[in-house]
């Protein structure tokens, strides 16, 4: 598969899902237990693409200057900075730390 | 008396739909710059900001792409959609969107439109929240996608300018707001155990996939979960928190 078919089929499916969400009878999802478990399947996938991002390298794990980004951007939203602030303050840590620390 | 109240609600949501337009648009320009970090092109990257229009599904699809991972990418950005079914269902019965605009509504049904509806007490001002956020961010998603993607293209190498960095934390951020319940840390600190520990021994995507499951696991039968809870549904996006205080 190319990356256009992915592209393509990755952006049918979850445009798809929201049409099916006006579909569905509502009492399908009334009650807690899909409604707990949709929710804790978000953070369990978020928080395993923060793992892998921070750690993923060409061969498994590869410790860098992502980990110390990421702790900075961590910071910024415990006190509540803005996303794209948090988002720029890590990119700019990861930056400075391989051009002046020299770190990978 | 009535009327003016009414008119004020709308006002008020129109607002509060304004602003968190301006703040979530702002991060289409990272989501831009990271989608040509990872490889896909300008139209590839249109493509996702204007068909698939979901944050958090187009930052997965991306960070998994980039690793090498190829359908994986597909059914991560599937499985975060979900909760956008869900959004639907609630949304249907808030916005009563006429047959013809349905489409729309489903298209425009994301974590901040269907927080910033739910947010207001009244059905008009639900109503007005909704589309101004959801049509709002649509443009100005896309508006700074396009930026973000030629902004991409002249950086070249994205380590260099820390993109990888950027990359792990958006998905902070987009888990951050969902961190309040004891329940859901503890999910989040098992599944990225997980996923990292995996990443040395499955192929590139799967880690994710696999990692998912304690979500699932643990949503199905409630461990370390609060006995009673609101069946209502809580769009905890990023700009939940905004909507909250504005």
């Amino acid at each position: 598969m190319t990356v256009w078919h992915l592209v393509l089929l990755a952006a049918i499916a979850v445009l798809g899902i929201k049409l099916l969400g006006y579909a569905v009878p509502p009492r399908l999802f009334d009650s807690p237990r899909p409604r707990r478990t949709l929710e804790l399947l978000t953070v369990s996938l978020l928080a395993g693409l923060v793992a892998v991002q921070t750690l993923g390298g060409a061969d498994g794990i590869a410790l860098d200057a992502r980990i110390p980004a990421v702790a900075v951007a961590a910071g910024l939203f415990a006190v509540r900075a803005p996303f794209i602030v948090a988002v720029a303050a890590a990119a700019a840590t990861a930056a400075l730390l391989r051009a002046l620390a020299g770190l990978a | 008396m009535h009327r003016t109240a009414t008119t004020d609600a709308v006002r008020r949501a129109t607002r509060e739909g304004v602003g968190v337009v301006v703040a979530t648009s702002a991060y289409g320009l990272s989501f831009g710059a990271l989608s040509i970090a990872s490889g896909l092109d300008l139209w590839q990257t249109m493509a996702l900001s204007l068909l698939m229009f979901s944050g958090g599904s187009q930052f997965a699809f991306i960070g998994v792409i980039a690793s090498g991972g190829g359908i994986a990418g597909v059914a991560s950005a599937a499985m975060l959609g979900l909760r956008n079914a869900l959004y639907g269902m609630s949304m249907r019965r808030v916005v009563a969107p006429a047959p013809a605009l349905l489409p729309l509504a489903a298209h425009v049904t994301i974590d901040e439109s269907t927080a910033v509806a739910l947010a207001q007490d009244e059905p008009r001002a639900q109503r007005a929240g909704f589309w101004v956020t959801g049509i709002g961010i649509y443009l100005g998603w896309n508006v700074a996608t396009l930026a973000g993607a030629l902004l991409g293209d002249l950086l070249g190498d994205p380590r260099q300018w820390g993109l990888d960095a950027a990359a792990a934390a958006a998905f902070v951020g987009l888990l951050w707001p969902r961190l309040r319940a004891r329940q859901a840390v503890a999910v989040a600190a098992a599944s990225a155990v997980v996923a990292a520990s995996l990443l040395p021994v499955l192929p590139a995507g799967m880690p994710v996939i696999v990692a998912a499951l304690v979500g699932v696991v643990v949503g199905l039968t409630n461990w370390l979960g609060p006995r009673h809870e609101s069946a209502l549904p809580d769009p905890g996006g990023p700009d939940h928190r905004q909507g909250d205080h504005a």
